[in-house]
């Protein structure tokens, strides 16, 4: 996984709440067998719409998702992290996001930046003020900004992610590197535990 | 202090614990599907890792599969590939897999339960986010992504922050006719999409322990449709007798010394909750929703919500988004929508008991004119035991279509969807924009209800059909 430290781009105001991640990229595109290509499905459902937001121009480059409360509800589809990530998302902002999107995200390298749900209204009007205007996250420090400054508030990530993005660790490695207490607990498994072969 | 249910389980399941750090839980039991492990398998090869427990992991085919010619190959090319990319990691890996043709082929989160590998006490995860389900036999079981499948796969552990713990009581009885289905319709309506969030609920009272099994399963199952980690309830007398015949549940001494430890997994009387929401059994009534998300419902005998009634703002924007989409006026009784295409199935109501209760409202009725009934069960076990009932020709006879086992119109993932614009009344657990198929519309309701308005061809209750000929 690369490395995340701070991230200035062009925020993509996304001005809806509850978001599942069947939204995000419908379960027809999710037969794919890679981890790539998933940006022709990400908001499917809403492309055909030339007032959708992404179908502007001026946001053709958007990095930075700035959301509705309850982001990435319902399905576990990681597919939904890989989709914004394909399409060049490096960052989503939301008052609120569900636990597996949100787990998803640490793990793929996408940062899932929670916020108060004002200062979500607050990039909302910057963006409004400012289509195409940028905004940058900065991971160390925790905040997130408008490039005039009129927004500058910080954001929640728990601190075992941003330890793991900020130097680009590898979940499994870490744990691998505790193998002798995973082989410590099975030794001490109960026999009647169920087993499948 | 005493412990929570939930909190008694994640202790012993614990590898690690580190301060500031998740902990490291071991997981009991993998479930694989062909949908969400290909990438994960593929990540293993690419590092040069093997896999932990495959004798803790069981595959099964079950988004993709065709619910009609399931003995032939299937035909959409890219399903296809993903169900044999399963068949291919599964022999290379050595895990063992239930294809499609299998007797225990089926819905992942009906095939644990009928195998008896689902036990209380266990931590369970597969990719999938209705692996909750499993929490009705008082096991902690989540979904998760395809990061944490390949690391499960390579570790057999993951890791976790633990969540806060809340309890929903539901005091009294449920009446005569309403279902588990409805109970978790109604709570969720209560506590919105996001109400769970953060918490692994458990789900006690007397309305709770009067479910059986499989309505239990249903209550679980939606746990992730109002947020929560997880949902599970204390394994009790009901539990052990549902587990006892399955061919994977403990024989001889090692059940004696099962059932032992399941017993004290309750939760004692003076542990402390860090959240608690109390409902009345008797309230509740048949619900259905009307919306988008599964927190937009209502009473079946209410009429669509005026988006100006909501006091909150986002609230009242999503329902009007929501009507314009489900296209619905308000005012209107919800007894009068008519319904395209009626869905019996899902993880959430695909099991036998649903089966049988489908057809004892559909038993002498006749699917109405226009409208389409689909009946499928979650598994191929549930599919034969319903046909040694004859419950197969109670449908058809009525004119429904009785089909294989797999997720079908739940998602859509196979050909079973909705056209755009056609409306659905359907058991399973998502009633999203798309969700059963660009543009349809779905409303989430019970299985009697599903089944009353198959035969009326507008959302009803069982209530509402005129007696059957015998």
């Amino acid at each position: 996984m690369d490395k995340f430290t701070t991230h200035t781009g062009v925020g993509v105001p996304l001005k809806r709440s509850n978001v599942d991640t069947d939204q995000i990229i419908p379960a027809v595109y999710l037969k794919r067998v890679t981890r790539s290509g998933f940006e022709d499905g990400l908001f499917a459902a809403w492309r055909n719409d030339p007032d959708f937001v992404l179908n502007q121009d001026i946001y053709q480059d958007g990095t930075v998702l700035v959301a509705g409360p309850d982001f990435g509800t319902g399905s576990s589809r990681e597919h939904a992290v890989w989709a914004l990530q394909n399409y060049g998302f490096k960052v989503v902002i939301s008052s609120r996001f569900a636990d597996i999107f949100r787990g998803n995200s640490g793990k793929a390298g996408l940062v899932a930046a929670q916020v108060d749900e004002k200062v979500v209204q607050r990039l909302w009007d910057y963006l409004d003020d400012n289509p195409g205007g940028r905004i940058t996250v900065d991971l160390e420090a925790q905040t997130v900004s408008s490039a005039d400054g009129s927004v500058i508030d910080s954001f929640d990530i728990d601190p075992y992610t941003k330890w793991r993005l900020l130097n680009g660790f590898d979940d499994i490695g870490i744990t691998l590197s505790h193998e002798a207490d995973i082989e410590s607990y099975e030794s001490t498994r109960p026999a009647w535990k169920p087993a499948t072969l | 202090m005493g412990r929570t249910l939930s909190e008694k389980v994640w202790d012993e399941h614990v590898v690690r614990s580190t301060p500031g750090e998740p902990d490291l839980l071991y997981i009991d039991l993998h479930l694989i599907h062909e949908v969400t492990s290909p990438q994960a398998f593929d990540g293993l090869r690419l590092a040069g890792r093997t896999m932990r427990r495959p004798d803790l992991t069981l595959a099964t085919e079950d988004h993709n599969v065709p619910t009609v010619d399931w003995d032939k190959p299937i035909a959409d090319p890219v399903s296809r590939t993903q169900v044999e990319t399963l068949r291919k990691n599964a022999a290379e890996f050595g895990v063992r897999l239930h294809p499609l043709g299998d007797e225990n082929q089926g819905i992942v989160h009906v095939v644990g339960p009928q195998l008896g590998l689902t036990q209380p006490g266990m931590t369970i995860v597969c990719g999938d986010s209705h692996t909750s389900t499993h929490g009705a036999f008082g096991a902690i079981a989540f979904g998760i992504g395809t990061s944490e499948v390949e690391h499960v796969l390579a570790t057999q552990t993951l890791p976790q922050a633990k969540p806060r713990t809340m309890a929903v009581t539901v005091n009294g009885s449920l009446p005569a006719g309403v279902t588990a289905k409805d109970l978790i319709l109604t709570l969720i309506s209560k506590t919105g999409t996001g109400g769970g969030q953060g918490y692994i609920v458990e789900y006690r009272g007397q309305a709770i322990r009067e479910l059986s099994m499989e309505g239990r399963m249903t209550v679980c199952n939606m746990s992730i449709e109002w947020g929560a980690k997880a949902g599970l309830i204390g394994p009790d007398e009901t539990t052990f007798a549902y587990i006892q015949d399955k061919p994977e549940a403990p024989k001889g001494a090692d059940w004696d010394a099962a059932v032992a430890h399941w017993r004290t997994l309750v939760t004692d009387d003076d542990a402390v909750f860090d959240q608690e929401i109390v409902l009345d059994a008797a309230e509740v009534t048949p619900f259905v929703t009307w919306g988008t998300n599964p927190g937009q419902g209502a009473p079946l005998g209410a009429s669509v919500p005026n988006p100006a009634d909501f006091a909150d703002e986002q609230d009242r924007v999503a329902a009007e988004k929501a009507l314009t989409y489900m296209g619905l006026e308000a005012g209107t009784p919800l007894r009068e929508i008519k319904v395209d295409t009626v869905f019996i199935g899902s993880c959430t109501n695909g099991r036998i008991e649903d089966l049988r209760l489908a057809a004892e409202t559909i038993k002498g009725h006749k699917v109405a004119e226009g409208t389409r009934l689909l009946v499928v069960p979650g598994s191929v076990k549930v599919r034969l035991q319903a046909q040694e009932e004859g419950l197969d020709q109670v449908f058809i006879e009525a004119g429904a279509e009785w089909r294989g086992a797999g997720c079908s119109m739940c998602l859509g993932m196979n050909p079973d969807t909705l056209a755009p614009g056609e409306r659905s009344a359907s058991t399973s657990n998502r009633n999203f924009e798309g969700r059963q198929g660009k543009g349809g519309r779905t409303h989430l309701v019970s299985v009697p209800v599903a089944a009353a308005t198959a035969v009326r061809g507008t959302l009803s209750a069982p209530a509402d059909l005129e007696p059957a000929f015998a």
